[in-house]
């Protein structure tokens, strides 16, 4: 090595090795706003319903399809909540948009996303430790404002209106710090919060249905004491009118058209399992229960697709299940909607949905939180019709198209 | 030798011996120490004979114009450490050796271990160089073999050692008047007082406070394509305060073919977590306390060619925790940790040039926190180790072996403990060589191949919910071929010049990583999945100039390359984002250091230099996770000044010059350009 041939005639020598090691290095460049990469995925297809297959009562009735939105959380203090797009006419799938669509907006989208919309001309995205909802066109992904609500989790809409849950209310009185959650409702036109309406501890997803709106209590913030009720609020009073009983800590929830309210229980991790029940609406009461474990999941017309996770300390491993539970008999009817044996290198499920025309199913892989995660698309047979690396924790998928007024 | 010349000129002297190992010994006989203790030649004379590895040394004036507050600052300048700085006075810096991952670090303080069996890392931003004499640095091990067990226990060793009191002929005492002001509302007054109290004891008290507002500007800054200005947002670093206090004792003795030390440690401290600045949130309210004691003592003593060296310890360590935003779950936790630690070290001569040694340690640790369904774990921790070292003409070698039992108990109700069914017990080798292949000894060649482990720590096997009592530890195994060239110089301007190349491949294994897992969108398990290969180059020189009567100049240049690749999961290989493969998190492949010093009369000009390259912030190596190089450019005047018998010291500091805004750690922004002005009175 040239620095040990190094005599005494010479003792500048290694001296200057080791400036010339150094420029070796390179310097400190301006950093770019992120701009997005596209790549070719899938087939080209053009998504349109006719008219005589409409199906009656469906939740998206969608006529059209276009594309979907994929937010992708990022893992807590990243600050890398990204929305990737995906074309149907070109089969492309393109990363991290927002940066090219608002290239002005500092330190972009924000830290973890919790939930996607569309609605109306707008996508809306809630960003909860940036403590905002961010207010974009649907068609651009262009920033038209936000909203700020502190520990936002999932929204809702009707009328006019945005219904967002929050962890943050107000610290009950004569308890340790313990705050209750609440329910915002913001004027779209606006912008701006109108009403908020109190409910249990840590309130997760909420569904708005029979002019009420259910917000299912998690208390995940009262480790081990959870919730274990789902708040009843009346849309025109804008209050609690009651709560109902179901297990503990609960996270999403889903009304079909059956009168029916669908929603996962966490459990508490060590004696009571993550489960799913099934809420009467007309009575307000659980009516069933599937002994399944649930993580997420996505109603599409009868067929509610879910997966879960449940620990095992023999294999010190996650048991997975994809299933489909048929909301109509109320039955688990496959334990795995995977078919190709795709599951197998899918590390952690994250979310799942369908794409209400084609019925291609779309399952997100989190793998370690930290690494991209990747989406899967299989076909209705659930055959792997292809992957695509997103950003990191991909999570919520919105279809952008075309509805039937 | 040539410093026999320059003897006279105190300071010339001790910069220039603090710069060099091989001179180490003729300070002792050159200055009028009251303490010459036999520690100072076997733990930190490197070139005394014993020693098969040396260390990366930083020490007096060197250190001094370094413009660090904290160990943490000035450990950076050494090869093969990258830091993980999370910014401001007093944000959390842990070191990360050789890649290897911070636990693998062993911080020893005045000869025994800093430990932290809750979380396994020391935060070196809480240790003041202020009371610090000098900082080793070993990878493997020191290969000296009259040590504890535990200097054979971590993968790489940090040694601080503090200030030993010496006295000028006929002075009982030495005070020290100190303080630093400057950016970040900094103001840290300090006092040393040193005393001879008999002829063999001599004692010092070290006091510090710090306080600092810890707010500086900081500024992100984003650019389109054609180079205009995307966004461009400047903010101040909120809740980055911090109070602390500092008080150490010391009490030194000799006696014959023997010393002894003991000493207390207290350490108290408020301070702020800033946070990660991401969108729509630029502060944070986070708070912690910190109340740090322990009390150890050391004695060692030679019979013959029988040695023997006892330490012992205990510590209290108190951390308060609190996370008061009410938009998120409220946090307030305490935990308390203690340690109780024994050793004892025998060390005997069978010939020349043939030695061996056994030690034996035994410690205890428990973890208290007022955490739900916490399980209180108290540790066995017993180590034993056999070493041998031979000499054999121009060729030296050590071997050792070291047992480690360790055994945990813990239960749900305090009082009630159940012994768990994991025990560790493991035996970890280390061999050490190094040839003098020329006959002037200037140039050496060294090997070692090295084995070692680290236990999980409290957090990673009981936190509840994400603890998982069934982690294996986390293997490290360390082969280091290297090349060491010294030589000093009579007739030509350079003096002295030493230089250094090492190149190695480590390799982790059973990695402990925390995995999300079970049925809970955010449920986190520690798991033992991941692997890590590390190749690198460390590089370092060091010379001494002379170039006209009464100017030096010192002039040391590290650089540092690694390779450090994931290989965790096979099935993440996609060439381009994969994982497997992949550069891991934060480490950069170039990286290094320059630190030059000019002294002239009472004058002294230091400049120094880091540069950390590009990296990633993951080991998926994509655009998206990509982190641009950093580099800051330090400097510093200082100026000495003879009041009346005494000396006063005035220092100007000007740090990060070129104010680069850059980040160590995603979203935690570190501070510009800064000053800090130091003064310093002796008498």
């Amino acid at each position: 090595m040239g620095v040990l041939k190094i005599d005494t005639r010479h003792p500048l020598a290694c001296v200057l090795v080791m400036i010339a090691m150094l420029t070796l290095v390179a310097c400190r460049k301006d950093v770019e706003v992120f701009l997005p990469e596209t790549v070719q995925v899938g087939p080209q297809e053009v998504i349109v319903q006719p008219d005589d297959e409409r199906e009656e009562g469906s939740e998206a009735g969608f006529k059209s399809i276009q594309g979907f939105y994929l937010l992708n959380e990022g893992n807590m203090g990243s600050n890398k909540a990204t929305l990737d797009y995906y074309d149907y006419a070109t089969g492309t799938y393109t990363r991290n948009i927002y940066g090219n669509a608002n290239p002005n907006v500092p330190k972009e989208m924000g830290d973890v996303g919790n939930a996607l919309a569309i609605y109306g001309e707008r996508l809306y995205a809630v960003i909860n430790c940036s403590n905002k909802i961010e207010v974009m066109d649907r068609r651009t992904a262009r920033r038209i404002g936000q909203v700020e609500i502190p520990n936002c989790r999932y929204i809702r809409f009707h009328e006019g209106y945005m219904y967002v849950t929050s962890y943050a209310g107000p610290v009950a009185v004569g308890t340790e710090h313990k705050q209750l959650g609440y329910v915002a409702k913001v004027d779209t036109a606006t912008l701006q919060v109108v009403a908020t309406c109190l409910t249990g501890y840590q309130p997760d997803e909420l569904e708005i249905a029979n002019g009420k709106i259910y917000v299912a209590n998690s208390g995940g913030y009262l480790t081990p004491n959870y919730e274990n009720t789902v708040s009843v609020i009346d849309l025109q009073t804008f209050t609690e009118e009651k709560r109902i009983t179901v297990a503990k800590n609960l996270h999403h929830l889903r009304a079909d058209r059956h009168g029916q309210l669908w929603v996962n229980s966490r459990g508490d991790y060590y004696t009571e399992p993550s489960k799913l029940y099934c809420i009467d609406l007309r009575t307000e009461q659980v009516a069933d229960s599937i002994d399944v474990a649930v993580s997420n999941f996505h109603l599409d017309g009868d067929s509610l697709y879910i997966y879960g996770a449940s620990w095992s300390y023999l294999t010190m491993e996650d048991e997975v299940t994809y299933g489909i539970v048929d909301v109509k008999k109320r039955q688990l009817v496959t334990t795995n909607f995977i078919t190709d044996g795709t599951e197998q290198s899918i590390q952690k499920p994250y979310g799942v949905t369908v794409n209400p025309l084609t019925k291609d199913i779309y399952v997100t892989d989190a793998k370690n939180y930290v690494n991209p995660g990747t989406l899967y698309c299989f076909d209705k047979e659930g055959r792997k019709k292809w992957s695509v690396r997103t950003g990191d924790i991909p999570a919520h998928i919105v279809f952008l198209g075309e509805k039937y007024e | 030798m040539y410093d026999v010349r320059i003897r006279g000129r105190r300071m010339l002297s001790a910069s220039l011996c603090l710069l060099t190992c091989a001179m180490a010994t003729a300070r002792q006989t050159a200055e009028t120490d009251s303490v010459v203790s036999l520690d100072d030649v076997v733990v930190w004379g490197s070139q005394n004979g014993k020693e098969i590895v040396p260390s990366q040394r930083l020490s007096g004036k060197q250190l001094e114009g370094l413009s660090s507050l904290s160990v943490a600052d000035a450990i950076r300048y050494f090869a093969g450490v990258q830091l993980k700085d999370y910014g401001g006075v007093g944000g959390l810096k842990t070191v990360d050796l050789r890649s290897m991952g911070t636990n693998h670090t062993g911080v020893f303080y005045d000869g025994v271990q800093l430990s932290n069996a809750q979380n396994g890392q020391i935060d070196l931003g809480k240790f003041s160089l202020d009371n610090v004499e000098s900082i080793s640095l070993y990878y493997g091990q020191k290969s000296d073999i009259c040590q504890p067990a535990k200097d054979y226990g971590a993968s790489g060793t940090i040694y601080i050692r503090t200030r030993r009191p010496r006295f000028k002929p006929g002075k009982r005492t030495n005070v020290q008047v100190g303080l630093k002001a400057g950016s970040f509302g900094l103001i840290d007054p300090s006092l040393r007082w040193e005393q001879q109290l008999s002829e063999h004891v001599s004692s010092t008290l070290s006091a510090e406070y710090m306080h600092a507002t810890g707010k500086y500007k900081f500024r992100y800054r984003r650019v389109l394509h054609d180079g205009t200005t995307a966004w461009d947002t400047t903010a101040t670093r909120q809740n980055g305060d911090i109070g602390a206090v500092r008080v150490e004792g010391g009490l030194f003795g000799r006696m014959t073919d023997g010393q002894w030390n003991a000493k207390v440690y207290f350490y108290n401290s408020e301070r702020g977590i800033p946070g990660a600045i991401v969108n729509n949130v630029w502060t944070h309210g986070q708070r912690q306390w910190d109340r740090n004691f322990f009390t150890q003592g050391s004695l060692k003593k030679a019979w013959g060619r029988y040695e023997l060296m006892v330490h012992g310890k205990y510590t209290c360590d108190y951390l308060h925790y609190l996370d008061p935003d009410t938009t998120r779950l409220y946090i307030d936790n305490v935990f308390t940790q203690q340690e109780a630690y024994l050793s004892v070290a025998n060390h005997y001569s069978l010939t020349e040039g043939w030695d061996v040694a056994l030690s034996v340690d035994y410690q205890y640790n428990t973890l208290d926190a007022d955490l739900a369904n916490f399980v209180y774990p108290k540790r066995h921790t017993l180590l034993w180790a056999i070493a041998t070292t031979y000499e054999w003409g121009r060729l030296r070698a050590m071997a050792s072996l070291l047992g480690t039992y360790v055994t945990d108990k813990e239960s749900r109700h305090p009082g009630r403990m159940n012994e768990t069914a994991d025990c560790t017990n493991r035996l970890t080798p280390a061999v050490y060589l190094s040839l003098h292949p020329l006959r002037d000894r200037a140039l050496s060649v060294r090997a070692f191949y090295k084995k070692a482990f680290r236990m999980p720590t409290f957090n990673d096997l009981y936190y509840t919910d994400i603890g998982n009592t069934a982690l294996k530890p986390e293997f490290a195994t360390q082969y280091n071929l290297g090349l060491h060239y010294t030589k000093d110089f009579r007739r030509s301007w350079l003096k002295h010049l030493e230089a250094k190349a090492d190149g190695y491949y480590n390799e982790i294994d059973n990695k402990i990583v925390a995995i999300p897992k079970g049925s809970g969108q955010y449920r986190w398990m520690m798991m033992n999945i991941g692997r890590v290969k590390i190749k690198g180059l460390d590089v370092s020189t060091q010379t001494v100039w002379m170039p006209a009567k009464d100017w030096m100049l010192a002039l040391t240049v590290n650089y540092t390359y690694q390779r450090a690749q994931d290989y965790s999961d096979p099935t993440d290989n996609d060439p381009e984002a994969g994982t497997w493969g992949g550069q891991i998190a934060y480490i950069p492949w170039h990286s290094g250091s320059a630190i030059a010093g000019i002294t002239h009369r009472g004058w002294g000009l230091n400049y120094s230099f880091i540069y950390v390259g590009e990296r990633y912030h993951n080991s998926s190596n994509i655009r998206a996770n990509h982190e641009e190089p950093w580099y800051t450019h330090d400097l510093s005047l200082m100026r000495d000044f003879n009041v009346g018998g005494t000396k006063a010291t005035v220092a100007i500091e000007c740090n990060n010059v070129l104010n680069q805004q850059y980040d160590v750690v995603l979203n935690y922004p570190m501070p510009g350009r800064n000053w800090k002005m130091k003064l310093k009175w002796e008498f």
